[in-house]
C-alpha cells in the first residue's frame, strides 16, 4: 500500500487536530498513525495516511491542505512517503 | 516506519539549506533524423524532440509536488549536431538553422536549456565539424537555450590543437557578438577534454552516440546540505569530517535516484545515471566555497585549498556510488565562479586566482567554470587556457572543461550580471605574457603514455 506523510509544523492553537482530520474524512483519507509534540509553543505533528481511496487527485488534496493550514496559521505538507524512505533507509 | 525527526530532517534540508535536484535531462538520440535536405532534416529534429519530450517538464513538476522536493531544472541533450547534420549542412549557415530549430523545440516543450550544439574533434576535424564549430558564435547569439560543447581531446587520443586554436577565436566572436547582452553567448560553450556521453548538466550535456535512443539522466546538488552537516561537526577529525560529507551525500543522492526511477517509469523512458555533483547556485548558503571554509579554510583559494577539495570530491563519490545503481556524467564538486556567492567573495577579496582554480580543477570536476576574463584578452591566450586545462584532463584520465567569458568593453575588477543560475562575476586577470607561437604550431598533441605513472 502506498503511504503518505503530512506534516503540520507552526504556532499551537486550539484545534488543529480537528480541522486537519475533519478534512481528511471528508476526503476518504485514512489516518494510519498520528505523533505529536509541542517544542515551546510549536506545535510539531506528522501523520501517516492512506491516501488511496480518495477521489481527488494528489496535486489537489495537497493544495487544499496547503490552504487549510494558512486559515489555520501553520504549515500543511503533504509527501509521498517514498522520500523519506529512500533518504533514510538502505 | 517513517518517525518524525527522519521527516523534519528532510523538510529542514529543503527549507532551510537548499536542497534540491538540479535537473532532469532527457537524452534524445536523432540519429534517426539525418536527412540529406536541409529542410526536412530540421522537421525530423523538431517532430522528435517535441514528441518524445512533450510530457517531460510535467512530468518533472509532478514528481516534485509528490515527494515535495524542488526540481529545478527540465532540459534535454541530443545527438552532437555536427554528426546529425553533416549530410546536409554545407555551410556555417546551414547549421545554425538546426540551432533555430533546436531553439524552438525547447521552447515548445518548455525546458530549461537544451545541449548537444556540439563537435567531438578531439582527434581530428571533419569539413561538418569545422563548420559546426564555425557557426557556434551566430548559433549562440541568435538562440536562447542552446547549449554548445566541443570535445577537443582525450586521453586516448590527445589534443587537437587546431581545434584548440579555433575555438579560442570563436569564443572571442561569441563574446563580441553577445556583447549587448554581458556576452552571455560564452556561458553556453564549454570547451571539453574527455567529455562524458552521459552528462546532465549543462552547458555540456550532450546525447552520446553510444547511448539509447531516449534516456532520463538526473543530476543532484546540496552543498548547503554538506555545509550545514559539517557546522555540526567543526574541530573533529578528518575521519569524523569525512563520515559526515559520506552519509550526508548518500541521503542527498537518494534524492536523485528516486526522482530518476519515477521520471523513468512515467516518461516511459529507460533510466541513464545519476550525476553525483555539487552544484552550487548564486544563493547564499548553496555554496561550494562555504563547504571549504566549513572545512576550515578562512576563504576558498587559500593553502589547503585543493587538499580540501580533494578530500571533499572523493567522500561525495563514495557516499553517493552506494546510494544510486548507475552513477555516471561529470559527477564531482562544482566549482564555477559566478555560480557561487563565496567563490566570487573569495576573488572579490584576492584569496582566489585563476592559477589556483586550475590546480583546483586537477582533483575535481569540471574545470575553470564560469570566469570572466578581460575582454581584450587575445584569442591565441584563450586558446593557450584551453590548452592548459586539456593537458590536465588527458594526463590525469579526468574530464575537465573550459568555459571563460571574455567580457568585451571590460577590464579586472568590474562585475558583469548574467542573471538566474548563471548569477555574477568580478572579472579576473590573465596572466599577460603570450602564447601565440605555441599555439600557432598547428597539428595535435599526441596521446601520452599509459604506463610509468608518477
Amino acid at each position: 500500500m502506498k503511504k503518505t506523510i503530512i506534516t503540520v509544523v507552526g504556532k499551537d492553537t486550539v484545534g488543529i487536530i480537528a480541522k486537519v482530520c475533519t478534512y481528511l474524512a471528508e476526503n476518504k483519507v485514512n489516518i494510519l498513525d498520528i505523533t505529536q509534540t509541542i517544542v515551546q509553543d510549536y506545535f510539531n505533528m506528522m501523520m501517516i495516511v492512506d491516501a488511496n481511496e480518495a477521489e481527488k487527485k494528489f496535486d489537489q488534496l495537497a493544495d487544499e491542505l496547503e490552504e487549510l493550514g494558512k486559515t489555520i496559521g501553520v504549515q500543511i505538507k503533504m509527501q509521498s512517503e517514498d522520500i523519506f524512505k529512500a533518504m533514510h533507509r538502505i | 516506519m517513517i518517525n518524525v525527526f527522519e521527516v523534519n530532517e528532510t523538510n529542514n534540508m529543503v527549507e532551510h539549506e537548499n536542497l534540491d535536484v538540479r535537473t532532469i535531462t532527457m537524452g534524445i538520440s536523432l540519429l534517426d533524423c539525418i536527412d540529406s535536405d536541409l529542410d526536412r532534416l530540421n522537421e525530423k529534429i523538431y517532430n522528435k524532440i517535441t514528441t518524445k519530450a512533450e510530457k517531460l517538464v510535467e512530468t518533472g513538476d509532478e514528481i516534485s509536488r509528490e515527494i515535495g522536493i524542488p526540481i529545478v531544472n527540465k532540459r534535454i541533450s541530443v545527438t552532437p549536431i555536427a554528426l546529425v547534420g553533416g549530410a546536409a549542412c554545407k555551410t556555417p549557415e546551414d547549421f545554425v538553422t538546426i540551432a533555430q530549430t533546436l531553439d524552438r523545440a525547447a521552447k515548445k516543450v518548455g525546458v530549461n536549456f537544451l545541449g548537444g550544439y556540439s563537435a567531438l574533434v578531439s582527434k581530428g576535424m571533419t569539413p561538418a565539424e569545422e563548420n559546426l564549430i564555425k557557426s557556434i558564435p551566430q548559433a549562440l547569439a541568435c538562440t536562447d537555450v542552446v547549449c554548445s560543447s566541443v570535445n577537443v581531446g582525450s586521453t586516448k587520443t590527445g589534443l587537437n590543437m587546431d581545434a584548440i586554436k579555433l575555438l579560442g577565436e570563436k569564443i572571442l566572436e561569441t563574446a563580441e557578438l553577445t556583447k549587448d547582452n554581458d556576452c552571455l553567448g560564452c556561458a553556453k560553450l564549454v570547451v571539453f577534454c574527455n567529455a562524458p556521453d552521459d552528462n546532465p548538466f549543462m552547458a555540456g550535456a550532450f546525447h552520446g552516440v553510444t547511448e539509447a535512443d531516449v534516456i532520463i539522466n538526473v543530476g543532484v546538488s546540496g552543498p548547503g546540505v554538506v555545509k550545514n552537516a559539517l557546522s555540526k561537526v567543526r574541530g573533529e577529525n578528518f575521519e569524523v569530517l569525512c563520515e559526515t560529507i559520506k552519509k550526508t551525500a548518500f541521503k542527498v543522492t537518494r534524492v536523485g535516484q528516486l526522482v530518476a526511477q519515477k521520471a523513468s517509469k512515467r516518461l516511459g523512458v529507460p533510466f541513464g545515471i545519476i550525476d553525483l555533483s555539487l552544484a552550487p547556485t548564486p544563493a547564499v548558503g548553496d555554496s561550494v566555497a562555504e563547504i571549504l571554509e566549513e572545512i576550515g579554510l578562512e576563504r576558498a583559494g587559500a593553502p589547503g585549498t585543493t587538499a580540501a577539495l580533494a578530500l571533499l570530491n572523493d567522500q561525495v563519490k563514495k557516499g553517493g556510488v552506494m546510494a544510486s545503481s548507475y552513477v555516471g556524467g561529470l559527477s564531482g564538486a562544482f566549482i564555477p565562479v559566478s555560480e557561487d556567492q563565496g567563490m566570487i567573495d573569495a576573488v572579490n577579496e584576492g584569496a582566489l586566482t585563476l592559477e589556483k582554480l586550475e590546480a583546483m580543477t586537477c582533483v575535481c570536476s569540471v574545470g575553470l567554470d564560469m570566469i570572466a576574463i578581460p575582454g581584450d584578452t587575445s584569442a591565441t591566450t584563450i586558446s593557450g587556457i584551453i590548452a592548459d586545462e586539456s593537458a590536465i584532463g588527458m594526463i590525469n584520465q579526468k574530464t575537465t572543461a573550459v568555459r571563460v567569458i571574455p567580457v568585451i568593453g571590460k577590464g579586472v575588477g568590474e562585475t558583469v550580471e548574467f542573471g538566474g543560475l548563471l548569477g555574477y562575476a568580478p572579472i579576473m586577470p590573465v596572466n599577460k605574457f603570450s602564447c601565440e607561437a605555441f599555439v600557432n604550431r598547428g597539428g595535435r598533441i599526441p596521446a601520452p603514455i599509459h604506463s610509468f605513472k608518477n
